[in-house]
């Protein structure tokens, strides 16, 4: 790769820096940068990341050994650690759970395993940790305290998709921009509870407040304007991706890349029974999730509003010639949908824990599985599908790696298509 | 303000490996939906499987570069055939939510670290095109080292060869496309895409038909993939919904059922990313606009969202489409 | 209206007396047993229905007797709950409804589906069976299917001559009349040389003037062998053109023959034909049992 001339080298590094600059904003995963490297005078190396649910943990001590050969690093404060080896065979890789942080261990294998070099230069060893006892809980009680905390996430996301089967019963639009209307609530939360310094029993209603306004300006502003326009079902569609890729980026604009919290998301967890330990953050979440969800089935229940919004979810048609004003009804509808996406998003800040800009996106698929597993078009359907896939997310994590435990609720999706698409409670439609 | 480089930088997005992996991913997405008229919101997922079936075969099994490419199609092929066997009997927006999900779990299973071993998760995979063992893409070039062309147009030798290369591939993509459509079978994929009863009622075999288009338009979009990777590293995190909308909204600019709307669509699109992704930083640091760099850079995607809007609701045809022909608009 | 003749109709389709699930002589459609419910409505019910070959049989009744259900069911567009019926001798219960077009029996929609974004000829050639253009690999040699496309438009203009379309064969469909785009339709069925032509309610929204034509080409297609099925409630239709009626009600077959004779049957006309509100239908099916002699109408 000779370069001839200064120009031409500045422009090659400017043309590589656009492509690079393009991708770095397409994804939040910094660029991989090894630390505390050793023994980097040989060619093979054994590396690894340390991380416990995501996050990287720093200074855990590795030490690798054989073929006569010992060497220990720590690592980075990205958890990454390196080490060069003379020669490609195999070696043994301790974690020291001396060094690890209190409550964490090695899950599985043990803290001291084998690794064996494969085609290529470099092999990676990565410990399976978590959230455990040195010594082991009995299954069931891990199970228990899987299931507690399924039934937490499951309500919290019941109150997200609660929303989008009521926006797609009343006007039939896949609302792909429901994830961001979650993190709205979230950011609100941010914006009132963090720089505003307000307390948060008076953050969160604001912030739920003003969720309801921006599905209100939403409706008025985009959704009923093209409904009169005519526009067609794949169109409205395609709109709302536009829209979930606007207010996406806008997020991040105002908040930045990183992930921010809310005062608050440590407290400090209770043990209560078995191996479940909730903290008062936690318990609060899960009362107001159920009260929430209570008083919003005794609106669709027993009000007239609510019987209205069933009415046209069943028929629009005949809705609409028995006198329901369509358009107010959806207005509302809209409303609904957006205040309790909002309160689901500042209650998962508390759960992740965490605000970060794309986290609508990571709970859009969730949602939609829940929904989909639920019934399309079926407010029920979508609480008993979101609290199926909280439990599925959460109890997989005993059986798969922990970075993939929205993988089964993903998997559960397509299946629920393949053998029953109508879902839980919806009808047996047409589907195809 | 340095315009001449902002220019100049602009200018080069015109032809790059990045931006002819777009146009093969635009020209599937127009298979899948400007012809067929599928709901496919999962072409980041082809493309990930196309980019690193290749990478994988040659690292982990050792193969030579274009059995490696070969393998990273036939994986297109089978998450095709996957993903359609169960979906394509249902409405649209079902299979628009499974595709989704589809791209999404392909995505997470190459970044867990479960399998970094293979596919090297977060950090993904990279030393694949230039092997020591001379079976590498990058073994294989034919043009001595140096540099060619002018202007915003220069190129090494590897970038070079990666063009030529890829400028093949998508001609064969658009001559493959362009020769289907024209063939019964493209008339009869054009009838299902209006009215499927209408073409079950005349004996064809509508899923069958669905499925085959299916796995063409996945394997330009694991041709995408290829090409991209084929020019420098892999890594997961490229391959998010984000780049699917990316394209959904080059396809919809260049015009959807149209055979070169989705290539000079994409190009567009890549140029006009360019010049954001130039002028914003650059005007934030000279002050004209009150925010970060950053900031500035996020700027351009929001406008991707607000244009794809605009563009979905005032000329669904985009630039070159009839709107006469369009089955996805009232 | 030059073409008005009296259409010949065939007689003696029928063994023994003229009743629901009567056989035929020569049957082409032989259906047992079949029922279809949505959700606790029993929408079909028909023990037994024979449909004789090359003739013209209508198929009547009030709205919501389920003749579009049976329909449906017997061209493969939906499933039935239980049954069994062949066409020729080849068993059609749960075989879709593609495979049931390539077998030989095609079928019209009320709700016309002309491809309106395809040309005319392109609607036409769509139509044409057994296209080895439409295979894939083929597809991309046009070598391989460049002959049978030419041959196969050449059929397409016959055709569309005989429909008086051929002027409008390089126009989309969209931008066809209603009445045309009927015949289209029609024109596209025969283009896959079907021996069974399934029609529903071909008559639906057609003006007056059209609707000598379709009867004309309706009558023609016996002519050329074909046997005819078609749901209706024109009866000015049913009456000239038809060799067999099917009377449906609440479901079931309820009365079989000749079009002049069943049309006498006096419960047949007052429920079905004529204008008594005032009866329940049940009456007439057998479904409410009548217990004062004088007080049913």
């Amino acid at each position: 790769m000779s370069i001839l001339s200064v120009g031409g080298k500045r422009r090659l590094i400017n043309l590589l820096t656009v492509t690079f600059l393009a991708l770095l904003a397409l994804f939040s995963v910094s660029a991989p940068a090894l630390a505390d490297a050793v023994g980097e005078e040989y060619d093979a190396t054994i590396f690894g990341n340390v991380k416990v649910e995501g996050e990287p943990v720093g200074d855990v001590r590795i030490v690798v050994e054989g073929g006569g050969y010992k060497a220990e690093t720590v690592t980075d404060e990205k958890g990454r650690w390196a080490v060069g080896v003379p020669e490609k065979g195999i070696y043994e890789v301790t974690l020291d759970e001396n060094t690890l942080p209190d409550g964490i261990a090695v899950l599985e294998g043990g803290a001291t395993q084998e690794v064996e070099f494969g085609l290529t230069d470099r092999v990676a060893k990565n410990f399976f940790i978590g959230e455990g006892e040195r010594n082991t809980t009995s299954l069931f009680d891990q199970l228990v305290a899987r299931l507690v905390y399924g039934i937490n996430f499951g309500l919290m996301l019941g109150l997200a998709s609660v929303g989008v089967s009521l926006v797609f019963g009343t006007t039939g639009l896949s609302n792909f921009a429901h994830g961001e209307m979650v993190t709205f609530g979230a950011v609100m939360a941010l914006v009132f509870g963090v720089w505003m310094q307000l307390p948060m029993w008076v953050a969160i209603p604001l912030s739920v407040a003003l969720s309801a306004g921006l599905g209100w300006s939403l409706d008025a502003g985009l959704w009923q304007p093209l409904r009169k326009r005519g526009l067609a079902i794949v169109q409205l569609m395609i709109v709302s991706i536009g829209l979930s890729l606007a207010m996406r980026y806008i997020i991040q604009f105002f908040v930045g890349g990183a992930t921010e919290q809310l005062p608050g998301f440590d407290s400090p967890k209770i043990p209560l029974f078995g191996a479940v330990a909730l903290s008062v953050t936690d318990l609060v979440s899960m009362g107001l999730s159920v009260l929430v969800i209570v008083a919003f089935a005794f609106w669709l229940l027993r009000t007239k509003t609510g019987k209205a919004t069933r009415a046209i979810s069943d028929n629009p048609d005949l809705a609409a010639a028995s006198g329901i004003d369509v358009d107010k009804v959806i207005r509302i509808v809209w409303i609904m949908a957006a205040s309790l996406a909002g309160l689901a998003g500042v209650l998962w800040a508390y759960f992740r824990p965490g605000i970060k800009w794309d986290m609508g996106t990571q709970i859009l698929l969730l949602i939609f599985a829940a929904v989909t597993l639920g019934g399309l078009g079926t407010a029920f359907g979508a609480l008993l599908g979101a609290l199926v896939v909280g439990i599925l997310v959460e109890t997989s994590g005993l059986f798969i790696p922990a970075d993939l435990k929205y993988v089964g609720a993903l998997v559960v999706l397509i299946g629920v298509l393949l053998f029953r698409p109508q879902g839980l409670l919806g009808k047996k439609q047409r589907v195809g | 303000m340095d315009w001449g480089m902002i220019l100049n930088n602009t200018l080069a997005g015109f032809l790059t490996p990045a931006t002819i992996a777009f146009a093969l991913a635009a020209l599937g997405l127009a298979m899948h939906f400007g012809f067929a008229g599928l709901l496919n919101f999962g072409i980041a997922g082809f493309m990930a499987i196309g980019g690193y079936g290749y990478a994988i075969s040659v690292l982990t099994f050792g193969f030579p570069w274009w059995a490696g490419m070969l393998m990273g199609i036939l994986g297109s092929v089978i998450f095709a055939l996957i993903l359609g066997i169960p979906t394509l009997r249902l409405r649209g927006d079902y299979l628009a939510i499974a595709t989704i999900a589809a791209a999404e779990i392909a995505r997470l299973l190459f970044l867990t670290t479960a399998f970094t071993d293979v596919t090297g998760s977060a950090d993904g995979l990279f030393g694949f095109n230039t092997r020591p063992d001379g079976s590498g893409f990058q073994n294989a070039n034919p043009i001595p080292p140096g540099t060619y062309g002018f202007g915003p147009f220069t190129y090494n030798e590897q970038t070079l060869w990666v063009l030529i290369f890829g400028l093949g591939v998508l001609a064969v993509a658009v001559w493959l496309l362009w020769a289907l459509m024209r063939s019964p079978w493209g008339r009869v994929i054009k009838g299902i895409r209006e009215d499927e009863e209408a073409i079950r009622s005349l004996g064809k075999n509508v899923f069958a038909y669905k499925l085959q288009a299916l796995v063409i338009g996945g394997v330009f979009g694991a041709l995408g993939g290829i090409v991209y990777t084929a020019a420098q590293n892999i890594s997961p995190g490229v391959y998010v919904t984000s780049f699917t909308f990316f394209v959904w909204t080059a396809l919809l600019l260049g015009g959807a059922a149209t055979i070169f709307g989705p290539v000079i669509g994409a190009v567009i699109f890549w140029v006009i990313q360019a010049f954001l992704s130039n002028l914003l930083p650059a005007l934030s640091l000279s002050g004209v606009l009150p925010v970060s760099t950053t900031q500035a850079s996020t700027l351009r995607f929001v406008l991707v969202g607000i244009g794809l809007m605009l563009l979905v609701i005032y000329r669904p045809q985009g630039i070159f489409g009839d709107k006469r022909e369009l089955t996805f608009v009232r | 209206m030059s073409d008005n003749k009296t259409p010949q109709k065939s007689t003696g389709l029928h063994i023994g007396t003229p009743a629901p699930g009567c056989k035929k002589k020569d049957p082409i459609l032989v259906a047992d047993n079949i029922k279809k419910s949505f959700g606790g409505l029993t929408a079909v019910d028909v023990a037994h229905l024979e449909i004789p070959k090359n003739a013209i049989t209508a198929l009547i009744g009030p709205n919501g007797a389920g003749k579009t259900t049976l329909f449906n069911l017997l061209t493969g567009f939906d499933t039935a709950d239980t049954g069994e019926w062949h066409l020729m001798g080849n068993s059609l219960a749960g075989v879709p409804s593609f495979k049931v077009a390539k077998m030989g029996q095609v079928r019209t929609f009320q709700l016309t589906k002309a491809l309106g974004l395809l040309t005319v000829m392109d609607n036409m050639k769509l139509g044409a069976k057994d296209q080895g253009g439409e295979s894939i690999f083929k597809a991309l040699l046009p070598g391989t299917w460049r002959k049978q496309d030419n041959e196969i438009g050449e059929k397409a203009m016959e055709l569309l001559k005989r429909f008086k379309l051929d002027a409008k064969k390089d126009d989309f469909a969209a931008s066809l009349s209603g009445g045309q785009r009927k015949l289209l339709e029609m024109a596209r069925a025969l283009m896959t040389d079907p021996t069974l032509v399934m029609l529903d309610e071909p008559m639906a929204g057609v003006n007056p003037a059209l609707t000598q034509s379709l009867l004309d080409h309706v009558l023609d297609l016996k002519q050329q062998g074909m046997t005819v099925l078609f749901v209706e409630h024109d009866m000015h239709m049913v009456r000239h053109i038809a060799d067999w009626v099917v009377v449906m009600a609440e479901g079931q077959v309820v009365a079989e023959g000749p079009a002049d004779t069943v049309m006498k049957e006096q419960a047949v006309i007052d429920a079905y034909l004529g204008a008594h509100q005032d009866t329940d239908l049940g009456v007439v099916t057998g479904r409410i049992d009548i217990i004062d002699e004088g007080g049913a109408k």
